[in-house]
C-alpha cells in the first residue's frame, strides 16, 4: 500500500467534511437568544407590575401546615424575567462562552411551567397551590400521551408511519370495558386484571390490522391508519350500544391506588408522587423499557435499521418483514395499555370516542421528541402539564383584564408547538428515512 | 490456487417478463480474482445476488467448498463465509461505522449490544487489511472511499472468505482506483477468494486472474487476461465487433455561448458544492467536464439549468444573463438540458410517451389554446418525433416507464432537440445504456457540436469525456482544477487532476506519480 | 415500484383520460373500475350481518330498514342525497391533493374553518339587506376562502419548510376544532355566538344568503348545494384532466423532479392545490351552513373530513365517480337512523360497514382474491422487472 497516494486521499476526504461542518451550526441560537431577552424584557415590564402584590405560595402538600415556599409574584416574575435576559445574552454569546450556556438556556425553558403558575397565582385569589399535585395530575394525564407515543415510536422505528394509534387506543378501550362488563359484572378484581390483559390484546390485534395492510398488501400507511380510526369508532359504538349499554354495567370500578413501599413513605411528597394507579406507574417503565431496547439492545439496532434502510437492513441477513411484524404489534400491545388507562383507570366506563384525539396528540409527542424515547416522554409530560394547567387555572379562577383564559386555548397549544416543530423552527426533526415506504423482500 | 470455493451450476432465475439468467455456471478458485465482465443488464447482479442469498434462483445448484447449499436468505450465505459490496453500499448513514459493521450480527455483552467490542474489532481489522476508518464517526459524514471501506470491514467482520465486490470502482477516483487494488491484493494474500463485478475493460485487465463474460444473462465465454485485449472482450460482451472510438472531425469554435464566472453553488444539505468556478463554452464545441461524482457537477449543471439556487457569481448565456432566471426562462432562450437523472429528472414514468415528448413544451400554442390542452397538436408532434429519433416503443401510449433505458434516453433527446436549442447542457448522457444507444447518442451528441450548437458535456466516464470533448474541464471538490485540450489529454493526467492535482503536476510528473502509487 | 402514495394506481389512470379514442372506448365499456368497490360492499355487507346476527337480530330485517330508511320514499331519497352532498366537497378535498401527491387529511379542519367563515360573513348586519344574488356568492366564497387559507397553510409549511402535510393538517385539525369551538362557544366575551341558544352556534345567517331549497319535506332539506358541489367536481375534472394547469398538478404528483426540470414551480403548484383543496371542503361547509341549517355548529361536521378521504378512495381520486361514492357513503348514513329504530341495531354498523369498505378498497388483493378479479394493468409487475434488470 502507498503510503503517500493513501495520505492524500485521507486528506480529501476529511478536509471535505471538516470543511463543510460548520456551515451547518446556523445562527439560529442568535434568534433563540434574542427571543429569551424578549420574553425577559416583557414579563420585567409588562407582567410583573400588573400581578397582585401580595403573599403566595407553592405548596409542596395539602393545608393544614403544608410545606410551602412563599414569594411575591410581582418579585418573583421580576426575577425571573431578568433571569431570562441574562439566559438570552448567554445564550447569544455561546460561540464565547462555550457549550455549557446550553444548559442555561435548558433551564430556562424548564423553568418556565413555574412561572407560569406563579403568574397565575398573580391574578388570582387564592394564596396558594400544590404544586406536587399538579406534577402528579400532569403526569397522570401524561398517561395515553407517553404510551401512545411509545406505541408511534414502536412502529415509525421500523418503517411504518401510524396514524391509527387513536383507533387502536380507542378500539382497546372500548373492547376491554366490554370485557369487564360481561366477565366481571361489576366489582371483581380478577375481571379488572384480566380486562386489562384484554386491552393488551386487542391493541396488539389492531396493530397486526395495520401491519398486516401495510406490509403484507403494501397499501398506503396513511390509508391504513385512517381504516383502523374508523373501524376502531364503528366497532366501538356498535359494541357499546349493543353490549355493554344491555349489559347494565355503565360503570365500573377503576385499577385500585397502591403505594410504592418504602417510596411512599418519603415525608411530605412521598405519599403523592408514589400512590397512584398502576397503568399509570407502568407508563415509565414503558418508556424506560422502550429506551433500553430500541437503543441498547441487538433487536432494538435491526428495528432502527429496518425503519432506516430496510435493504441494507436485508442484505446482512435480517429478516426485515418479521422485524417489521413484531415491532407494530409490541408497539399496538403498548397502545391497549394506553387504551386500558381510558376505560379501566382514569374512568371505569366507556364513552363514544373517549379518547378524544389522544392518540393524535401521541403523535405530536412524538414529532416533538425528534423520534426518541425519552424526548417523546418530555413531550408527552409537556401536553400532560397543559391540560392539568387548564383546570388549575379554573380552579385558581385566574383573570386577564376580566376574561378567563380559555381552555381551548390549553387544548390547542400541543398541536401548535408541534407545526413548529416539525416546520423546523424549533429544532429540527428529522423521521426515520425509510418511513412509510412499503418494502418487499427480495426473492 | 487450485481448490474451487464456490462452483454455481446451471443457474436459472426469471422475473415477471425477463429472464435474467439461464444455464449460467461460473467457478471460483481459492485465492483467485475473478472479474464478472458484462453490460448493464447482462445478469451479473442478479447472479450474485443469488450467490449471496438475495434471490432464490428457479433452478440450479450452488456449491460452496464442494459442499451443496441453499441460500434462503443473506443470513445462510453470510454464514456460508460470503460477504458482498453492492454497487450502491447499503450503509445507514445516521448510522456509527461501528453499528453499520455489526448490524446483524451484534457484538454483545449480556443482553446487551457491545460496542467497546466492536469498536476494537474494527480497528483490528483496519490495521490487518490497511482499511482505516473510525468507528464512531457517523456513516452519512464520511466520504465515499472511506464507506466503501466500511463495507469491506463488514464482509470481513463477518468472517467471509468469499468476496463479492459490485462496480466497487465507478465512485473512485483512478488513483483511488489503484489503491483500492491494492487491497484486494492483500486480500487475496491472506487468503480470500474475490469476484469482482465491472464493465470496465481496463480494470478487468489490470486485476483478473480470470475472466467470465456475461450477455443477457448467459456465460458467453472466460478468457485469461494475458491473452485478451479490450477489443476481444468488448467484442466478447457486446456480441459483436464494437468500434471503441468516435470519429469526428475538429471542432469549428463560433461565439461564446456560456460564460459561467466565480459561481458558487450549494447542495441539498446546504454545504458548499461549486466554489467559484469559471469556464467558457463556445458554439461549436463540445467542453467536457470529468471528475469523480460527488465533486459538484450535478450541482453546477442544476444550477446552470435553473433548478439550484446559486449562492454567488454569473452565469451568462447566448449573451444574456440568467443567473436568477427559473427553469423555465433558461430553456426559453434556446437552452436545453439532458439531465443526469432521467428517471428522477428526465421523464415522468407514469406519462404516456407523448406527454413526456412535449414535457418542455406543454404550455405553449399549439399544445394548449385558453389553458385546454390540445391533446390534437400534442400526439401529432409526438408522432413526429418518435419517427425522427426512431424511439422503439409499441405506440406513443405506451407508458415511458416500460420504455428500454435507451429508448427512454432517446425521448429525452428527441424533445430536448425539437426546440432547436443554441446550447446544450448534457450529464452523464450514456450512463446505463447499452453499447447501441451509447453510439447512437455520441453520434447525435457530434452532429449537434457540427451544427453549431454549444455543448456543455458532464460525464463520469473518462473515455466518454476523452472521446467526444474538444476541450476538457475537471472538477475537484467544486473547483475547476484545470482546463485541457482534449488532443494534448492523457488519462493519467485527467487522473491526477481528478484527484486534486494540478495542472503542472499532471504536465510534469504525471508518469512518475502514477508510478511511485504503485 | 415504491411509490406508494397511488395505490391502486389511481394517480396514473387518472392522467390518461385525454389518451386513444380507442382506449376511451374500451376504459368507457370496461367494468373493471367498479368491480372491486362493488365486491369490496358486497363483503363489507356481509360482514355487517354477521355482527346483527350476532347480537339476535335478523340481518335482512335489518338492512330492510336500512334500505327503506335510504330509498324508501320520495322523501328519503331526497333526504338521502341531500346528507351526501358535503361529502363530495370533502372526497374532492382530498382528490385534488392527491393529484399533486399531497396527502391533505385536513378536510375536517378546512370544513370547520370553511364553515364558520361562512357563517360568519353571513351574519354581517349589512348582509341582511342584500339580495340572494349577491349574498348567496358571497357567503360561499367566504367559505371557500376560510377553507381554502386553512388548506394553504400546511402547503406553505411543506413548500417552505419541508413539514410534511400528514402531520401538519393533522395538526391542523385539531387547532381549528378549538379555535372554532371557542369562536362558537365563548360567553366572556362573546364572539360569534348566538346568545340566545343554548347550544353553542353562531347567530343564524342572513334570510337573503340561504340557499334555495329543491324541497323542503326531506329530512334534511335538499337546497342548491347539491348543484355546487356536482358543478365542483365537473370543474375539478376538467380542470385535471383537460388543462395545463392539470397537466403541471400531475406532473408534481407523480415525479415532483421532473416537475422542476419542465420549469413547473412545483411549490407554487403545491401551495395552490392545497388552497384549491380546502376551497372545496370549504366549499361543502358553506353549502350546508347557508342550505342546511342556516348557522354553524361545530358538531355538524365530525368525522365528515376523515370520512371524505374513504370516499375519495373508493372513486380512486377521480372527482366525477366521487359524486356517486358520496351518495352512496351519506345515504347509508341517512338509512341507518330507522334500522336503529325498527331492527334496534346501531347506527355504528355502517360506520363497521364503511370502515371495512375502506379496507377492501386499499387493500384490494383481498378482494381480487376472493373475486377473482384479475389486476387491471400489469405495470406493477413490469416496474418491479425493470428495477431488477437495471
Amino acid at each position: 500500500m502507498s503510503s503517500a497516494a493513501d495520505s492524500v486521499n485521507a486528506g480529501r476526504s476529511v478536509s471535505q467534511k471538516r470543511v463543510s461542518r460548520p456551515g451547518q451550526s446556523s445562527t439560529k441560537h442568535y434568534y433563540f437568544g434574542a427571543a429569551l431577552v424578549l420574553l425577559g424584557l416583557v414579563l420585567l415590564i409588562f407582567v410583573a407590575p400588573n400581578l397582585i402584590d401580595e403573599t403566595r405560595a407553592f405548596r409542596l402538600n395539602k393545608p393544614p401546615d403544608p410545606v410551602q415556599f412563599e414569594f411575591k409574584p410581582p418579585t418573583f416574575v421580576g426575577l425571573a424575567g431578568a433571569f431570562y435576559i441574562l439566559v438570552g445574552f448567554l445564550t447569544v454569546l455561546r460561540d464565547r462562552l462555550g457549550s455549557w450556556t446550553r444548559f442555561a438556556a435548558i433551564a430556562g425553558v424548564a423553568f418556565m411551567p413555574l412561572l407560569i403558575l406563579a403568574m397565575a397565582l398573580g391574578r388570582s385569589d387564592l394564596s396558594g397551590t400544590n404544586v406536587v399535585n399538579l406534577l402528579v395530575s400532569s403526569l397522570f394525564l401524561a398517561t395515553p400521551i407517553a404510551l401512545g407515543s411509545m406505541t408511534g415510536l414502536w412502529s415509525e422505528r421500523v418503517g411504518i408511519i401510524n396514524i391509527g394509534i387513536e383507533g387502536t387506543m380507542l378500539g382497546a378501550a372500548g373492547i376491554a370495558y366490554m370485557t369487564y362488563a360481561l366477565v366481571g359484572d361489576g366489582a371483581e378484581r380478577w375481571a379488572l386484571w384480566l380486562s386489562v390483559l384484554v386491552a393488551i390484546l386487542v391493541g396488539g390485534l389492531f396493530a397486526l390490522l395495520l401491519a398486516v395492510l401495510s406490509i403484507r398488501f403494501g397499501i398506503n400507511q396513511i390509508i391504513a391508519g385512517v381504516v383502523i380510526n374508523l373501524l376502531a369508532l364503528g366497532l366501538t359504538g356498535f359494541l357499546r350500544s349493543q353490549v355493554i349499554v344491555k349489559s347494565g354495567v355503565g360503570t365500573g370500578v377503576a385499577t385500585p391506588s397502591f403505594g410504592i413501599p418504602l417510596l411512599s413513605k418519603i415525608p411530605v411528597i412521598g405519599d403523592q408522587l408514589f400512590v397512584g394507579q398502576p397503568i399509570n406507574f407502568a407508563m415509565y417503565l414503558v418508556v424506560f423499557l422502550t429506551w433500553l431496547v430500541m437503543f441498547k439492545t441487538p433487536w432494538g439496532l435491526r428495528v432502527r435499521a429496518c425503519g432506516e434502510d430496510p435493504h441494507a437492513a436485508e442484505t446482512v441477513g435480517i429478516n426485515v418483514i418479521r422485524t417489521r411484524y413484531m415491532s407494530v404489534v409490541l408497539g399496538g400491545f403498548i397502545a391497549g395499555l394506553a387504551g386500558a388507562w381510558f376505560s379501566l383507570e382514569s374512568s371505569a366506563r366507556f364513552e363514544d370516542n373517549m379518547t378524544n384525539a389522544a392518540g393524535f396528540i401521541a403523535l405530536a409527542a412524538m414529532i416533538f421528541g425528534k423520534w426518541t424515547p425519552w424526548g417523546a416522554f418530555a413531550g408527552a409530560l409537556l401536553f400532560g402539564y397543559a391540560d392539568a394547567l387548564q383546570t388549575r387555572l379554573q380552579f385558581l379562577k385566574v383573570d386577564i383584564a376580566g376574561f378567563e383564559i380559555p381552555s381551548e386555548f390549553w387544548q390547542m397549544l400541543p398541536f401548535a408547538i408541534t407545526i413548529l416543530v416539525v416546520a423546523g423552527l424549533v429544532g429540527r426533526a428529522t423521521p426515520p428515512a425509510a418511513e412509510g415506504k412499503p418494502f418487499q423482500a427480495s426473492q | 490456487m487450485t481448490t474451487p470455493v464456490l462452483e454455481v451450476r446451471n443457474i436459472r432465475k426469471t422475473f415477471p417478463g425477463v429472464v435474467a439468467n439461464d444455464a449460467v455456471d461460473f467457478t471460483l478458485m481459492k485465492g483467485e480474482i475473478h472479474c464478472l465482465l458484462g453490460e448493464n443488464g447482462a445478469g451479473k447482479s442478479t447472479l450474485m445476488n443469488i450467490v449471496f442469498g438475495l434471490y432464490q434462483p428457479d433452478n440450479g445448484t450452488i456449491e460452496v467448498d464442494g459442499e451443496e447449499v441453499s441460500f434462503e436468505n443473506s443470513r445462510d450465505a453470510i454464514a456460508a463465509g460470503i460477504g458482498m459490496v453492492h454497487q450502491h453500499f447499503q450503509l445507514i448513514p445516521v448510522f456509527t461505522v461501528a453499528e453499520n459493521v455489526i448490524l446483524g450480527s451484534e457484538t454483545t455483552k449480556g443482553k446487551l449490544l457491545d460496542l467497546d467490542a466492536a469498536r476494537s474489532i474494527i480497528l483490528d481489522l483496519g490495521k490487518r487489511y490497511g482499511l482505516h476508518v473510525d468507528p464512531d464517526a457517523k456513516v452519512g459524514d464520511l466520504s465515499v472511499g472511506e464507506q466503501q471501506r466500511v463495507e469491506l470491514i463488514k464482509a470481513l467482520y463477518r468472517e467471509a472468505d468469499i468476496l463479492i465486490l459490485d462496480e466497487p470502482t465507478a465512485v473512485l477516483t483512478p488513483g483511488e482506483v489503484d489503491d483500492f487494488f491494492e487491497v484486494v491484493q492483500s486480500l487475496v494474500q491472506q487468503g480470500k477468494s474475490i469476484i469482482f463485478i465491472t464493465h470496465k475493460l481496463r480494470e478487468v485487465l489490470a486485476v483478473a486472474d480470470k475472466i467470465t463474460v456475461m450477455r443477457s444473462g448467459t456465460v458467453v465465454g472466460t478468457a485469461e487476461p494475458s491473452t485478451s485485449t479490450q477489443q476481444s472482450l468488448a467484442n466478447l460482451m457486446v456480441g459483436h465487433d464494437v468500434t471503441l472510438q468516435v470519429d469526428k472531425t475538429p471542432a469549428e469554435p463560433g461565439e461564446t455561448a456560456l460564460v459561467v464566472s466565480h459561481l458558487q453553488v450549494s447542495d441539498t444539505r446546504g454545504l458548499p458544492a461549486v466554489a467559484g468556478i469559471d469556464l467558457e463554452v463556445r458554439a461549436g464545441e463540445i467542453f467536457g467536464i470529468a471528475g469523480v461524482q460527488g465533486n459538484g457537477q450535478r450541482e453546477l449543471v442544476e444550477a446552470l439549468a435553473g433548478m439550484h439556487k446559486i449562492d454567488g457569481g454569473r452565469v451568462q448565456m447566448l449573451g444574456v444573463d440568467v443567473t436568477s432566471m427559473s427553469p423555465r426562462q433558461i430553456s426559453e432562450l434556446g437552452v436545453a438540458h439532458i439531465p443526469e437523472d432521467r428517471e428522477k429528472h428526465g421523464v415522468v414514468g407514469e406519462y404516456p410517451i407523448y406527454d413526456n415528448l412535449v414535457l418542455n413544451r406543454y404550455f405553449k400554442a399549439p399544445f394548449v389554446k385558453r389553458g385546454v390542452r390540445q391533446m390534437g397538436a400534442i400526439r401529432a408532434e409526438a408522432e413526429r418525433l418518435i419517427q425522427m429519433f426512431d424511439v422503439r416503443t409499441p405506440s406513443m401510449d405506451t407508458l415511458t416507464s416500460s420504455l428500454s433505458g435507451g429508448n427512454r434516453q432517446k425521448t429525452i433527446i428527441a424533445r430536448e432537440l425539437s426546440q432547436d436549442p443554441k446550447l446544450m447542457l448534457v450529464a452523464q448522457p450514456t450512463r446505463g445504456l447499452d453499447v447501441g444507444s451509447i453510439q447512437f447518442i455520441h453520434e447525435q451528441i457530434i452532429a449537434l457540436r457540427d451544427s453549431g450548437v454549444a455543448v456543455l458535456l458532464v460525464s463520469a466516464e473518462l473515455d466518454e469525456i476523452m472521446s467526444l470533448s474538444d476541450r476538457v474541464g475537471v472538477m475537484y471538490q467544486g473547483k475547476m482544477v484545470g482546463v485541457v485540450e482534449a488532443a494534448g489529454a492523457t488519462r493519467e493526467t485527467l487522473g491526477i487532476l481528478m484527484a486534486g492535482g494540478t495542472i503542472d503536476e499532471a504536465r510534469t510528473d504525471g508518469s512518475e506519480h502514477r508510478g511511485s502509487s504503485r | 415500484m415504491t411509490n406508494g402514495a397511488a395505490p391502486n394506481g389511481a394517480a396514473p389512470n387518472g392522467a390518461a383520460p385525454n389518451g386513444a379514442a380507442s382506449k376511451k372506448i374500451t376504459r368507457a365499456f370496461s367494468l373493471q373500475p367498479i368491480l372491486v368497490p362493488f365486491y369490496a360492499l358486497i363483503l363489507a355487507v356481509l360482514v355487517g350481518g354477521v355482527l346483527i346476527a350476532i347480537v339476535g337480530v335478523n340481518p335482512f330485517t335489518a338492512y330492510g330498514y336500512l334500505l327503506k330508511g335510504m330509498f324508501g320514499s320520495p322523501d328519503r331519497i331526497a333526504g338521502s342525497i341531500a346528507r351526501s352532498v358535503p361529502f363530495i366537497g370533502s372526497a374532492l378535498a382530498l382528490a385534488v391533493a392527491f393529484r399533486a401527491g399531497l396527502f391533505n387529511i385536513g378536510a375536517e379542519g378546512q370544513l370547520l374553518l370553511g364553515g364558520v367563515s361562512a357563517a360568519w360573513v353571513g351574519t354581517w348586519a349589512w348582509m341582511a339587506d342584500m339580495p340572494a344574488i349577491i349574498a348567496i356568492p358571497i357567503v360561499i366564497l367566504a367559505g371557500m376562502l376560510g377553507g381554502g387559507i386553512w388548506g394553504a397553510i400546511p402547503g406553505l409549511l411543506r413548500a417552505k419548510t419541508g413539514a410534511h402535510e400528514v402531520i401538519t393538517t393533522i395538526m391542523l385539525n385539531s387547532i381549528g376544532l378549538f379555535g372554532v369551538r371557542w369562536l362558537v362557544s365563548s360567553q366572556k366575551p362573546v364572539v360569534l355566538r348566538d346568545i340566545e341558544s343554548t347550544a353553542p352556534r353562531t347567530r343564524p345567517i342572513a334570510e337573503g344568503a340561504r340557499l334555495p331549497t329543491f324541497l323542503d319535506s326531506s329530512q334534511p332539506n335538499l337546497h342548491l348545494g347539491l348543484v355546487l358541489l356536482v358543478l365542483a367536481a365537473i370543474a375539478m375534472a376538467l380542470l385535471l384532466d383537460r388543462t395545463s394547469f392539470g397537466f403541471e398538478v400531475n406532473t408534481v404528483g407523480l415525479n415532483p423532479g421532473a416537475a422542476k426540470y419542465a420549469g413547473i414551480s412545483v411549490n407554487k403548484t403545491i401551495v395552490l392545490v392545497m388552497a384549491l383543496s380546502g376551497a372545496m371542503a370549504g366549499l361543502a361547509a358553506a353549502s350546508e351552513v347557508s342550505g342546511t341549517s342556516g348557522t354553524f355548529q361545530p358538531g355538524t361536521f365530525a368525522g365528515m373530513g376523515f370520512d371524505g378521504i374513504a370516499i375519495a378512495l373508493l372513486a380512486r381520486a377521480k372527482p366525477i365517480p366521487i359524486i356517486f361514492s358520496a351518495i352512496m357513503w351519506g345515504s347509508m348514513l341517512s338509512g341507518a337512523p330507522l334500522m336503529q329504530q325498527e331492527a334496534d341495531v346501531s347506527i355504528d354498523v355502517v360506520r363497521i360497514i364503511q370502515a371495512l369498505v375502506l379496507l377492501l378498497v386499499a387493500a384490494d388483493a383481498i378482494v381480487r382474491y376472493i373475486f377473482r378479479v384479475k389486476v387491471e394493468t400489469g405495470n406493477e409487475f413490469a416496474a418491479s422487472s425493470t428495477v431488477e434488470a437495471s
